[in-house]
């Protein structure tokens, strides 16, 4: 089983934070991965919040191609992280070219285009690039969109975290989600490492999805290129939470009604049964069978965590105005705030999302059986 | 055998014939039950005369030898006469002194049931026993990371949908303009196909109702069961039981002139309405209930005279093609109901199968699509259709299910499979290899006679005579003195047994994969096979 932490912070915080917290859970997790996605960025990004940022892992040859791709579409370079790394990488951490962290001008004949139309872009330029790079085994990328940072690397998080010195004064954000890496289903690839990325959606996820098969054909066949990949049964995760926000219009809190739908009493009761009904029927192929606890980022900033219906993993929320974790065990959540009113940390179950909105100051609860505000 | 009797082409002897009757002597009792019993009058009394030879003690006494007469059974040799196998004389005798067995070779009297140039016409399947669907095994058991749920504690949701649901978009859409949401129904994924009134005995079909009703509003499982083509008893269509039962038309339309009527005066809607093109047991064929079973009370309930042999055309009368029948004839059976039932093809497997498919995917209005394969049984068919005609379900089902994924509709239109599910007694295991390849239910007939009624047909060309109105269990005979056999209370509690029984099974088979709280449709990385091309062509594992 897989660790996640997750923190929202009204300051800007170091990713070591979360490997941190990720190697005091170390027993649940076996140091072959780390995934990492950092947004509302901090440091120099704070000065370029609408540039849009390429992560992702290079060979020499992978920069190149990338260089004379990016500027044939226009793109300028407009910042970078370079990772001064050691001659010899850690002990399990495989030797890499480049780690890429760039801030791009956007193409001049882009000016104009209204934000859908820019993610839009953006996502078609990562997926080429991603096909390119699969072509030629020469590039790795993550995402490439503004102010979202996302580093993923084989190893241990921390022996990873040190070794690529994540406490840097230029690597900061509001908004951390991390995994430790439990492999269990797949070779180690990095495009099946948690958290997985589409147009600014960003989810990560604990457990197994045991419908991946049915629901990965129902996304695949959406007609929207952004759902591709499928390296992991949890990468649906992300799809599902785009396609019911950016596609349906939904708020966050239907994805679980399309995730676990509720059962048949408790939708009758329910005063928004009819639409819960439709949305159920109509989304059937996205219902999942768990055991699986998700954690999720939205581009306006909100930070959430559902379980599955029955099977439930572990995850655990708390913390204080200012600053909420989400972690898989209560010791992820110790170590990085201590100081908190351990009496309000809470547990998610069978019927809850909870969230912490972009203003870091509560967790909201909503529970399956509660009217849903934004659907009227 | 005297030297004068005549010997004709289609003399047989016992030898020659599928099925031979033992008799033993000294059990039987000369009852006269086995004679009585027998559907077709294979055996009659047989009077015996025998030469004992008695053999003297003594020297004064000359040996001699007597004629003797013994009485017994005597199995005809008539072609018209066959035993069929059915071994109601072996279940009605108090001793057990007689059983058919079947013949150890091949039978010379396939060459001779073809009098008058009339050929073979039986009920049941085609007499190929076993089948590919129980070759697939449930492979993708959860272990470690997601541990196998408890198919006894944990609350499932075995339900699945009939109806044209709509996609995510246009629903929401729907929703919000106040739009046409086509009819839904949630129903249970283990259907009553289409046994009509008629083919079925008065007894058989209430039992089968009864059964329905008290599975739906006593243990309130959605179960529902279709008429087939054959209308449906007026009290029912003016009972709320109405909405247990999915009416079918087919090109015959018997009993629509009932039906119809029925409309203005009906408490509830019904399911849906099925509209029959084909079956698999005897595909491109109409409808057959032959004139023995046509009496007052069926022919006044399909609107036809009495004694007269109802063949339904192949195809309906009023259309030239599937276009046509998407354009006119679902959308008129909607109107009838105010767009408030769903209405759906069932079609026989055929290489052409997706043709239709994709003509649907293209109609807004088409509920779904119901697939019968070749091991479908009937009432009645040519014994050629049954057995040479047809396409198998599980590539049927596979094909047009990854066809409605290409086309991204696999949601919108459910497809249903039938025929030859549960056909050597594995009901639960074909019927969730199906689903996983890709059904949202299956539809069973022939499964449901044998396991509620006690049918005795089988593939292995036992009994079949479904056809001729003299079904020795009373299941497809409108004979009183054979229906009366039958008891309704007694069929219903036998399908509440085989529901519950089904329901624990399939939860057997879902549970261990992981699956609860929808009905794993399309999951076909939890199927595998010991057959690479099969594997190949259902795209499934092939696992050895």
């Amino acid at each position: 089983m897989c660790r996640l932490f997750a923190i929202t912070s009204e300051e800007p915080l170091s990713p070591m934070v979360a490997i941190e917290a990720l190697d005091v859970m170390r027993e649940g997790h076996d140091g072959s991965g780390v995934g990492l996605f950092l947004r509302n960025l901090g440091g120099p990004f704070e000065e370029m919040k609408d540039a849009p940022i390429l992560s992702g892992i290079f060979t020499h040859e992978g920069i190149k191609r990338l260089d004379n791709y990016m500027m044939n579409l226009g793109f300028m370079t407009k910042y970078k992280i370079s990772f001064k790394l050691p001659k010899t990488p850690a002990a399990g951490v495989p030797k890499r070219d480049v780690y890429l962290v760039r801030a791009y001008e956007y193409p001049s004949d882009w000016e104009g285009l209204d934000f859908k139309q820019l993610g839009e872009k953006l996502m078609m330029v990562r997926l080429e690039l991603r096909n390119m790079g699969l072509e030629k085994q020469d590039m790795i990328v993550f995402s490439f969109w503004p102010d979202v940072i996302m580093i993923k690397e084989i190893g241990d998080p921390l022996t990873v975290g040190r070794y690529m010195h994540f406490d840097r004064e230029d690597l900061r954000a509001r908004i951390i989600m991390a995994q430790g890496r439990q492999n269990t289903n797949y070779a180690i690839n990095l495009y099946a490492c948690h958290p997985f990325f589409v147009e600014g959606f960003s989810t990560m996820t604990n457990g197994e999805n045991t419908a991946f098969v049915p629901i990965r054909e129902y996304l695949m066949s959406r007609g929207f290129p952004g759902y591709t990949g499928f390296q992991s049964d949890s990468e649906v995760f992300t799809h599902i939470l785009h396609y019911t926000i950016s596609k349906l219009g939904l708020p966050l809190e239907a994805y679980k009604h399309i995730v676990t739908p509720l059962q048949d009493d408790d939708l009758q009761r329910h005063p928004d049964a009819l639409v819960l009904k439709q949305l159920k029927q109509s989304c059937r192929r996205l219902i999942i069978d768990g055991p699986n606890c998700v954690i999720g980022s939205l581009p306006d900033h909100t930070l959430f965590m559902l379980q599955d219906r029955k099977k439930l993993r572990p995850g655990v929320v708390g913390g204080r105005a200012g600053r909420y974790a989400f972690s898989s065990e209560i010791c992820g959540l110790d170590a990085v705030i201590p100081d908190r009113d351990k009496s309000k940390d809470f547990q998610p179950m069978h019927l809850d999302t909870v969230m912490v909105g972009p203003d870091c100051q509560e967790v909201s609860i909503c529970r399956q059986t509660d009217r849903l505000l934004h659907l009227h | 055998m005297p030297s004068d009797r005549p010997i004709t082409p289609s003399t047989l002897s016992v030898k020659d014939l599928p099925w031979q009757i033992l008799w033993d002597k000294e059990k039987c009792t000369l009852c006269g039950s086995c004679t009585a019993v027998c559907p077709v009058n294979a055996i009659e009394l047989g009077v015996h005369r025998k030469r004992i030879v008695e053999t003297a003690l003594g020297i004064d006494k000359a040996s001699s030898s007597v004629f003797k007469v013994y009485h017994g059974i005597r199995q005809k040799t008539d072609p018209a006469y066959a035993c069929v196998g059915c071994a109601m004389c072996n279940m009605v005798c108090p001793n057990d002194a007689i059983i058919p067995i079947k013949s150890d070779e091949a039978d010379k009297l396939i060459y001779h049931i073809n009098r008058g140039g009339q050929p073979r016409s039986r009920g049941g399947r085609r007499n190929v026993p076993g089948g590919l669907l129980d070759r697939i095994k449930f492979i993708r058991i959860s272990m470690l990371t997601d541990p196998a749920l408890d198919a006894g504690r944990h609350e499932f949701e075995i339900r699945t949908l009939l109806g044209r649901v709509l996609s995510p978009e246009e629903g929401l859409k729907h929703m919000r303009e106040n739009g046409w949401i086509p009819p839904v129904r949630e129903i249970y994924p283990l259907v009553i196909g289409s046994m009509s009134f008629g083919a079925l005995s008065p007894p058989m079909w209430e039992g089968l109702q009864m059964g329905v009703a008290y599975l739906n509003e006593e243990l309130k499982m959605p179960v529902r069961m279709c008429t087939g083509e054959g209308g449906c008893p007026p009290r029912l269509l003016r009972s709320r039981f109405l909405q247990y039962v999915i009416l079918q038309i087919a090109s015959g339309y018997f009993g629509w002139d009932e039906i119809i009527h029925a409309i203005p005066e009906m408490k509830v809607d019904p399911c849906a309405v099925e509209i029959k093109y084909g079956q698999g047991a005897k595909p491109g064929d109409g409808g057959l209930l032959m004139w023995y079973k046509v009496n007052k009370l069926i022919a006044a309930i399909r609107g036809v005279p009495e004694r007269i042999s109802l063949p339904s055309p192949p195809t309906h009368q009023t259309q030239y093609s599937i276009e046509e029948s998407v354009a006119k004839m679902i959308q008129s059976m909607y109107m009838a109901w105010g767009f408030r039932v769903p209405v759906y093809p069932k079609i026989s497997g055929s290489s052409t199968s997706l043709a239709v498919l994709n003509n649907l995917t293209r109609n807004a209005f088409a509920a779904g699509l119901a697939i019968d394969g070749e091991d479908g049984g009937t009432g009645a068919a040519y014994n050629v259709s049954m057995n040479s005609m047809g396409h198998p379900i599980a590539s049927s089902i596979r094909d047009c299910y990854l066809n409605l994924v290409a086309l991204g509709k696999q949601n919108e239109i459910p497809l249903f499979a039938g025929g030859g599910i549960g056909k050597t007694g594995n009901l639960a295991a074909n019927a969730a290899a199906l689903i996983m390849l890709g059904a949202s239910g299956v539809q069973i007939g022939k499964y449901i006679m044998q396991a509620g009624a006690g049918c005795l047909g089988s593939e292995g060309d036992r009994c079949n005579i479904c056809n001729i109105g003299l079904c020795p269990k009373g299941i497809t005979s409108q004979d009183p003195r054979l229906y009366r056999r039958l008891n309704a209370e007694d069929v219903a509690q036998r399908v509440v047994d085989v529901y519950l029984s089904f329901d624990t099974e399939l939860k057997k088979i879902i549970a261990p994969l992981g699956r609860s709280t929808s009905l794993p449709v399309g999951m076909s990385d939890a199927l595998g096979i010991d057959d690479f091309h099969i594997a190949e062509a259902l795209k499934i594992k092939y696992v050895v």
